[in-house]
C-alpha cells in the first residue's frame, strides 16, 4: 500500500521576496523581481537585466558557523540553505546537535551547477600553478551535492541524501523523487528543493545563445513576458526553493500543519526525436508526460483548476499551450486558469522548478490564483486555444482544489507533478 | 618579533577555525590543533594558508605534517623567516 506524501514545510529565496510570506504577498501583487545588473553591461552582455534574490538583510550567522562563513560560500549554496534550513523549521522539525543522524529524514537538492564564482577562483589559482593555495572548501562550495551535503550536516538527516540534475526540470523532478521515495515508504519525510547561482557565469552561455531579451535594459520590469505576443526570450534568474514532504501518517502523528498534498506526477524525456532537440522538446513527449501525471495522480482531466507553466516567454509557450490543450482535452472558456511566475522571477533555471511549486502551494493555502503581469497583450495563437480571462492578469480569490505544475528543460526533459488541496 | 607575539598571531589566525564547544581561552602553547582543540583536519589546510599570508612564507608538506601544535607552528615560522 502506497502511503500518502504531503507538504509541511517551505523556504524560499526568489528574486522577488524571500521568506514565504513576502513571497505570497509578492506573488499576489504581481512584483517584479527583474532588476538592472550594471555587472552585465560592464562585461557587454546583450541582456543586461536578471532576477536575484535579495539576500543582504539575511543574517548567515543563523543558517551556518562561523567556519562556515570564513570562506565565502557561493550564491546558489547560501540561497539553497536558507531555504532548505527555513523550510525545515516552518515544517516544525527541530535540530538536534547530539547523537545519531535522523535515519527517517533525506534530503534531495538539485542544482545545474554549483559554486561558478569559486570554481572560477579555483580554476585562476590552478592556472598559475598555486593549486596548494585553494584551501579547504574548493571542493565542498562546487560539487553538485554541495547543498545537501551542507543541509545533510546542519539537520543531522540520516536517510538518503543527494542532489538531482535535470536542467530547468530539476526542482519539479526532485518533488517527484522525493514523493516516491516517501510513498514506498524508504523514509518518512524529505527536505527537497533546488537552487541556481546568480551571476554572469551561469547566464552568459544563454545570452550567448541569443534566447534572452535585449531590448528591456531599461525597462527590466516590463523584460519578462511569458504568453505575450512580444514574449522576446527568458529572463535570467537565479535563487531557491525547498520543501519538506512527509507521509500523511508522519505528518498526523506530530500534528504538523499540511499544507497540501502531492498527489504525484510524471517525468519523462522527448529522446529529442519527433521535433525535440537539445534546447525544444518534442511535444509528443509533453503530452505524455501531463497524461502520465493525471493517471499516476488518480485524477481527471476535468479536476485540474489551474496550471502553473513552464512558460519562459519565447516562442514556445503557444506550443505549450497548445500541449496542455490536448493533453487535456480542454479549450477556450473551459481551459483550466494558467500562469507562470516567470513573468515575475525571470527563469531560476535548476532553481525554477521548486520556487514555483513554493508558489503553487502558497496558492492552495492561500486560496488564490497569482496573476501573471506583462501579458496583456496576450498571444493571438494562444488566444485561439484559451478564453483571455483563463489568463488572470489580476489575482483571483477562487480556492483551487488541484493545481499541476510543469517544467520543461534542456535535454527534452519534462517533469509535471499534481498538488492538491487536503480536505480529508 | 617575540614568541609572545607569534602566539598572539597564531591566536587570531586559529580563533575563528574553532568549533563551537571550544574557546579561544583554551588555546596554549602545547595545544595539539587536531586532538585538543578538535580542529577539523580540512581546516587545518585554511590555517596554513593564513599562516603564509601572515607571515609571508610559503609551508610545505613536510612542513604541515610537522605542525601538530602551536608550539610545532612556532618553531616552524620562526625558521622559515630567519631562512
Amino acid at each position: 500500500m502506497n502511503k500518502r506524501v504531503v507538504v509541511t514545510g517551505m523556504g524560499v529565496c526568489a528574486p522577488n521576496a524571500v521568506g514565504l510570506e513576502a513571497f505570497s504577498k509578492a506573488l499576489a501583487e504581481g512584483k517584479s523581481g527583474i532588476r538592472f545588473q550594471p555587472e552585465l553591461k560592464e562585461l557587454n552582455f546583450g541582456c543586461q537585466i536578471a532576477g536575484k534574490p535579495n539576500i543582504k538583510h539575511i543574517e548567515l550567522n543563523n543558517y551556518f558557523t562561523s567556519i562556515q562563513l570564513k570562506s565565502e560560500p557561493g550564491s546558489g549554496l547560501k540561497y539553497g540553505v536558507i531555504a532548505g534550513v527555513d523550510a525545515w523549521k516552518d515544517a516544525g522539525l527541530g535540530i538536534e546537535k547530539e547523537g545519531p543522524p535522523d535515519w527517517d529524514s533525506g534530503i534531495i537538492f538539485g542544482t545545474g551547477l554549483l559554486g561558478v564564482d569559486r570554481f572560477r577562483e579555483s580554476v585562476s589559482q590552478i592556472d598559475l600553478g598555486q593549486v596548494r593555495r585553494l584551501g579547504s572548501t574548493a571542493v565542498v562550495h562546487t560539487m553538485a551535492s554541495g547543498i545537501s551535503a551542507y543541509l545533510g550536516g546542519i539537520l543531522g538527516c540520516g536517510n538518503q541524501v543527494t542532489a538531482n540534475s535535470s536542467a530547468c526540470t530539476t526542482g519539479t523532478e526532485g518533488i517527484l523523487m522525493a514523493w516516491d521515495r516517501i510513498r514506498q515508504g524508504n523514509a518518512q519525510r524529505i527536505l527537497v528543493g533546488s537552487s541556481s547561482d546568480s551571476g554572469p557565469y551561469i547566464w552568459g552561455g544563454f545570452d550567448a545563445l541569443r534566447i534572452l531579451p535585449r531590448a528591456y535594459n531599461d525597462a527590466a520590469e516590463k523584460a519578462s513576458r511569458p504568453m505575450s505576443k512580444t514574449a522576446a526570450g527568458f529572463v535570467p534568474g537565479s535563487g531557491a526553493g525547498a520543501m519538506v514532504l512527509e507521509s500523511l501518517d508522519s505528518a498526523r502523528n506530530r500534528g504538523a500543519y499540511i499544507y497540501a498534498e502531492v498527489l504525484g506526477g510524471a517525468v519523462n524525456s522527448g529522446g529529442q526525436r519527433q521535433g525535440g532537440s537539445m534546447t525544444a522538446p518534442n511535444p509528443l513527449a509533453v503530452r505524455r508526460c501531463i497524461t502520465e501525471s493525471l493517471s499516476i495522480a488518480g485524477i481527471s482531466a476535468g479536476e485540474i483548476d489551474a496550471i502553473n507553466g513552464h512558460l519562459t516567454a519565447t516562442s514556445k509557450d503557444s506550443e505549450e499551450i497548445e500541449n496542455w490543450s490536448m493533453a487535456l482535452g480542454r479549450k477556450g472558456h473551459d481551459f483550466p486558469y494558467i500562469n507562470s511566475f516567470k513573468s515575475t522571477l525571470g527563469h531560476c533555471l535548476a532553481a525554477a522548478g521548486s520556487v514555483e511549486s513554493v508558489g503553487v502551494v502558497l496558492q492552495l493555502r492561500d486560496a488564490k490564483i497569482y496573476r501573471n503581469i506583462n501579458c496583456d497583450d496576450l498571444n493571438p495563437a494562444i488566444e485561439q486555444k484559451v478564453h483571455r480571462s483563463r489568463v488572470p492578469l489580476s489575482t483571483l480569490n477562487v480556492s483551487p482544489e488541484v493545481i499541476a505544475k510543469a517544467s520543461f528543460g534542456f535535454g527534452d526533459v519534462n517533469a509535471c507533478v499534481i498538488f492538491k488541496k487536503i480536505t480529508d | 618579533m617575540t614568541e609572545p607575539q607569534y602566539y598572539q598571531k597564531l591566536k587570531t589566525i586559529v580563533s575563528p577555525y574553532l568549533p563551537d564547544d571550544v574557546s579561544v581561552d583554551e588555546i596554549g602553547i602545547d595545544s595539539h590543533f587536531l586532538n585538543e582543540l578538535n580542529i577539523n583536519s580540512a581546516n587545518l589546510v585554511d590555517i596554513v594558508l593564513d599562516v603564509e599570508d601572515e607571515f609571508d612564507i610559503v609551508l610545505e608538506n613536510d612542513d604541515m605534517e610537522a605542525m601538530q601544535t602551536v608550539r610545532d607552528a612556532m618553531a616552524i615560522i620562526e625558521r622559515k623567516r630567519s631562512s
